[in-house]
């Protein structure tokens, strides 16, 4: 062994990339390791998308135009990838229990690259579980077009990672695995139940309607709904009471608009979890 | 250069001093420990020491940064092994050293290199592709020192390398230190509370209740004691006590469960203890001076009896022979 091996000094934006990098393809690598997690966490979805649709679908007056399934698509893909990107947040609770916390904390970088590099692996692991239920798509009439599902993805892909975000920032709260659980469910069920995933938000009570706008799920599950619907032949009627336009003040939000919406929420959700982390932790 | 300089260190958590100005000083290429009972400050110390915490007041140079004001220069110079385990068992031992390598900024190239070299010299190279998590306690250990070594750190701290290990596998840890010694000229810098662990050393520092009560090698420690520890059980060790001041002169207290004291020359003081104690003896241990009797005589208890009672003891026996 030499001893004249001396390491350069701290390379700077390309270190930290270099971190985030390796702490993202940390998240990967465990990712493989855990087929078993992968499996469950698709049957979930597939229930919801056909057992629930079906048996909803005689209910629900989608005005014969529209399968209630293919409705639902979009809001049981932002179901199965948040949940799945919430709990990868969370996941920093068990390193935390683990020790690994800190061997990620005592390095020689900044908790920026930790955390962003935490958040980017958990939604692409989440968004990549998704590409399994993206290949169902045709059973409920979604059409296989690069396109829709290249949007699909990217759409996500933010929805991950905001909730990615949300499951590091409680776990720079919230230390006991048994705590974090619940109360990230707590957090994700409502924002599921008043993001339109699940129900169309046409002709909601004043005090919901203002609440599915607050919500930043809102603005993942109704820009994917458009897509889909842009790519099959949904006539005027049915899109407005299946998917109306979101409003602010009589304002019709276009697509663009909620997109940014949901990735400047994503940004801030970010940058709240670095700076709710302690660096002693 | 000192490898470590530490001056007036002070740490206080809310009334609570955990540390109370400590100094010291550790030359490259030293291997130094910190021996002291559990809460003593040492784990407090190392924290400071290694960017983890902040000291209340009081400054410290590691590897020649300043711990307060060039935090990350300090952490990519000095490699960590902690009490708890801090590996990801669903890695292999190999992708944990990768993570590391990474994120301390190892060159590509050399890591590959380091990795090789690390994992050859703990002797886990034919189990570099196993998941962590069916690694042996002792196995774990070694690896995380390996990693702690992985991107050529100046210093080393190992807090409390070998707690929660059997015997055997302490003993190969510590061979794998002295070993690293050898290889590599590094400083290492080790807290450990078992006496027979800081004879590893070149100089121990022995730290009390936030303070560093003494500071010298292992040898000159013991001889600084000079006498030998005696320890018997007797039918009534409250009179044997009493009988041993003033029938023979000799200052005794109840340590661990046993009468105590220290004489010079304890095998040849046995006859006379049974000639003239008076009280029926049991049995007589006679043990030569150890880093044990080394830590009674600064800090008047032993190690053993500053964890299980935490304040100080009543009894300084060996106060008189300084």
């Amino acid at each position: 062994m030499t001893t004249t091996d001396v390491l350069p000094a701290t390379g700077g934006m390309a270190h930290e990339a270099r971190a985030a990098a390796m702490v993202w393809r940390r998240e990967m690598i465990r990712f493989q390791h855990d087929k078993a997690r992968i499996v469950a966490m698709l049957l979930q979805p597939l229930l919801f998308l056909f057992v629930m649709g079906t048996g909803l679908s005689s209910v629900v007056d989608t005005g014969g135009q529209v399968d209630f399934r293919t409705f639902l698509f979009p809001g049981v893909l932002a179901m199965s990838v948040l949940f799945s990107a919430a709990f990868a947040g969370i996941s920093l609770v068990w390193d935390r229990e683990f020790g690994f916390l800190r061997e990620m904390l005592v390095a020689p970088v900044g908790l920026p690259a930790i955390i962003v590099g935490k958040c980017l692996g958990g939604a692409t692991m989440a968004t990549l579980q998704s590409v399994v239920l993206l290949a169902l798509a045709g059973l409920v009439g979604v059409p296989y077009d690069p396109v829709l599902m290249v949007e699909l993805l990217a759409l996500l892909f933010v929805g991950a990672l905001l909730l990615t975000a949300m499951g590091v920032l409680l776990s720079a709260r919230i230390k006991q695995i048994q705590a974090a659980m619940p109360t990230s469910q707590l957090i994700i069920m409502p924002m599921m139940f008043l993001s339109g995933a699940l129900f169309p938000m046409a002709n909601l009570p004043d005090w919901l309607a203002v609440l599915t706008k607050l919500n930043p799920l809102t603005y993942v599950v109704q820009p994917m709904r458009a897509a889909i619907f842009d790519h099959l032949d949904v006539p005027a009627d049915a899109w407005a009471a299946l998917d109306p336009s979101i409003t602010w003040w009589g304002w019709e939000v276009p697509i663009a608009a909620q997109v940014l919406v949901a990735v400047v929420f994503s940004g801030i959700v970010l940058g709240a979890a670095i700076a709710a982390f302690d660096r002693a932790d | 250069m000192a490898a470590v300089e530490v001056r007036k260190l002070v740490k206080r958590y809310g009334d609570v001093e955990a540390v109370r100005g400590i100094d010291l000083e550790v030359a490259e290429g030293e291997m130094y420990g910190f021996l002291g009972p559990n809460g003593a400050g040492k784990t407090t110390t190392i924290k400071i020491l290694c960017t983890l915490a902040e000291a209340t007041s009081g400054s410290a140079v590691v590897a020649g940064y300043d711990v307060a004001a060039e935090r990350s220069a300090v952490r990519r110079n000095i490699g960590l092994v902690f009490q708890e385990p801090t590996l990801d068992g669903y890695l292999t031992a190999e992708q944990n050293l990768r993570f590391h390598g990474e994120l301390y900024g190892v060159p590509r190239p050399l890591l590959r290199r380091r990795m090789d070299e690390v994992l050859e010299m703990v002797g886990l190279a034919d189990r570099r592709r196993d998941l962590v998590q069916t690694y042996s306690g002792g196995m774990r250990r070694r690896l995380e020192i390996a990693r702690g070594l992985l991107h050529t750190p100046a210093v080393l701290f190992l807090d409390e390398p070998t707690i929660g290990l059997d015997p055997q596998t302490r003993a190969a840890i510590w061979e794998y230190i002295g070993a690293l010694r050898e290889a590599q000229e590094i400083t290492v810098f080790v807290t450990t509370h078992y006496m027979e662990e800081a004879e590893y050393c070149d100089r121990i520092a022995i730290i009390d209740d936030g303070r560093i009560a003494v500071t010298d090698t292992p040898d000159a420690l013991k001889r600084a004691v000079g006498a030998d520890r005696v320890q018997i059980r007797t039918a009534d060790d409250a009179a044997a006590i009493v009988q041993l001041r003033e029938r023979l002169g000799v200052d005794a207290a109840m340590h661990e469960g046993m009468v105590t004291f220290a004489v010079p020359g304890g095998a040849e003081f046995v006859p006379r203890l049974f000639a003239e104690l008076g009280v029926r003896i049991d049995t007589v241990t006679v043990t030569r001076p150890s880093l044990d009797d080394v830590f009674m005589t600064y800090t008047g208890r032993t190690i053993r009896d500053a964890e299980a009672g935490g304040g100080p003891s009543a009894f300084q026996i060996m106060a008189g022979r300084r």
